[in-house]
């Protein structure tokens, strides 16, 4: 359904997906496992801890074309590395806080947790971002690509 | 792949004597061990250039300038560096960026011309700003900084609140860019010239659109950037540049500033880009001298003997940047001083870094500030 929408637009945002090697990853496998139709306008970055994400990589996305980041990784409590979700919240708001000066919609960034075992929540997440996104429309920040 | 014979020529390479008076004072080389400009340059005379360039050592130099001063041949190494790092930057190579990359990335994105920033929350009603006027205050990346850097304690922003503040106590209203980008100083020193140029058209425009005829700078990057390599590349600027403390030196000369006594021991700490790229050693210390109270307490090295910060164009911080900070604040510590006074926010920032580590010992404990924050403080 949603992906009738987009194509009406004529928009495909791209989206950029951070997920953790031990939930959100394998819970974006288990989507694909159980056969969930879901939009497929993203790319999946896969990081050992979404406490891996820096800054420095969503503004690096957003500096390449993304439309859109996805950072997800374990629920609390369920962190392989015991707090590197509480890290990545820390650097979440740090990125939050710089892409609102940068002027960049605060809809275009989005931190979830998702386990291994909801991959349908993987699948409903990602239409709603991907909705969310074409809405907004593409990234103002697209530079003129050097690199 | 490149030839960097021209670059070599023109930076006067060859006129190298090979007394190796450019390795004994680097501070990498004096921490790290394995850098040294007089090999880079040896190898250059030798024409390995491919080897050369594709060479990590190439981006370790912190272009503090340090070598230049000492040369008795007039070799400009941080030029050759700058230089061959263009030529590097081509064959797609590029230094290790410090924090994730997250400022390299944030440099490009200012490229793109439909940008339109959030940058002007900090500057509140307390604060007089005016849409138009002769002077023009350019805040640089501060409100950015503020918020990396605030988990090590740096509130950038103090910087450009004070300027405002010492500005408002001379009656002067400054004009501030709502859309300025990035100077584009650390794109210059690591070799990517499109972006620079782009950067540099964009906020020259946008200046000259103001109406402004004096910018005002607080950063000596910055400052360094639109003085020496604007012109280069945009032509005339068509206004005036200054940096803050040459501008407070001329109006404290005329007792323009009442400031009350502050009874501490200071010390200052020059930015290699106001210091030995510019030669302004003296504005800051006229004005620190002026603060009723307040003694200047040099550290032994100072002026154009001043070692960086340890790291430059936020590229390349590793555990040698790590030592050059921690010897340089143990030697402001020495000094007896309550203060460090920082000109450059990077300064700043790379000197709370390193004072934020745990295991930081005692003898590198001292207060550090902005020589704009101190100004502010003290005044009446």
């Amino acid at each position: 359904m949603a992906q009738k929408k987009i194509k009406k637009n004529g928009f495909h945002p791209k989206i950029v997906a951070f997920a953790c090697n031990w939930c959100s990853y394998a819970g974006a496998d288990n989507a694909g496992v159980n056969r969930i139709q879901y939009s497929p306008h993203f790319r999946v970055i896969r990081t050992m801890c979404s406490g891996r994400v820096k800054p420095g990589f969503i503004l690096k996305a957003f500096q390449l074309g993304a439309d859109g980041v996805l950072v997800s990784g374990c629920h609390f409590g369920d962190c392989h590395y015991i707090f590197g979700n509480e890290r990545a919240v820390e650097l979440f708001e740090k990125t939050k806080k710089m892409i609102r000066l940068l002027g960049l919609e605060e809809k275009r960034l989005r931190l979830e947790w998702i386990s291994a075992a909801e991959g349908t929540r993987w699948g409903q997440i990602i239409d709603e971002f991907v909705d969310e996104v074409t809405q907004l429309g593409p990234s103002p920040l697209v530079s003129e690509k050097t690199k | 792949m490149g030839d960097l014979t021209e670059i070599a020529k023109k930076t006067n390479l060859f006129n190298c004597l090979e007394c190796g008076k450019c390795t004994s004072v680097c501070p990498i080389s004096r921490f790290g061990g394995q850098y040294s400009p007089r090999l880079m340059i040896t190898r250059s005379i030798q024409g390995h250039y491919d080897e050369l360039l594709v060479d990590r050592q190439i981006w370790t130099c912190l272009t503090c300038g340090m070598c230049n001063v000492h040369c008795p041949s007039d070799v400009h190494y941080t030029e050759f560096t700058r230089l061959a790092r263009i030529e590097s930057n081509r064959s797609g190579q590029e230094g290790l960026c410090s924090h994730g990359g997250v400022f390299q990335s944030l440099t490009k994105i200012m490229t793109s011309s439909n940008l339109k920033q959030n940058r002007m929350d900090w500057a509140s009603s307390d604060l007089k700003i005016s849409k138009g006027g002769e002077f023009l205050y350019f805040v640089g990346c501060l409100p950015y900084f503020d918020v990396f850097f605030s988990d090590i304690g740096v509130e950038s922003l103090e910087i450009a609140k004070s300027v405002i503040k010492i500005l408002n106590h001379l009656g002067i209203e400054p004009v501030l860019l709502p859309n300025e980008r990035c100077c584009g100083h650390d794109l210059f020193w690591t070799g990517d010239m499109i972006n620079f140029q782009r950067l540099a058209e964009h906020n020259v425009a946008e200046i000259k659109k103001s109406g402004a005829k004096t910018v005002l700078f607080s950063c000596p990057e910055c400052y360094r950037t639109f003085k020496l390599d604007y012109p280069q590349y945009v032509g005339e600027l068509g206004f005036d540049v200054i940096h803050l403390s040459e501008f407070l030196a001329g109006k404290v000369a005329n007792n323009a500033l009442k400031f009350h006594a502050l009874k501490k021991g200071v010390t200052y700490q020059d930015p290699c880009r106001l210091g030995r790229h510019l030669g302004i050693y003296d504005p800051p210390r006229q004005l620190l001298t002026q603060i009723p109270g307040l003694t200047l307490l040099e550290m032994p090295k100072s002026r154009e003997m001043a070692i960086c910060c340890g790291t430059s164009c936020w590229t390349n911080c590793d555990l040698t940047s790590k030592q050059i900070q921690l010897g340089r604040l143990r030697s402001a510590k020495q000094t007896g001083a309550d203060l460090l006074v920082t000109g450059c926010p990077k300064c700043y920032i790379h000197f709370k870094c390193a004072q934020s580590d745990q295991n930081a010992a005692d003898e590198v404990k001292i207060e550090i500030e902005d020589l704009a924050t101190l100004t502010a403080e003290a005044l009446i």
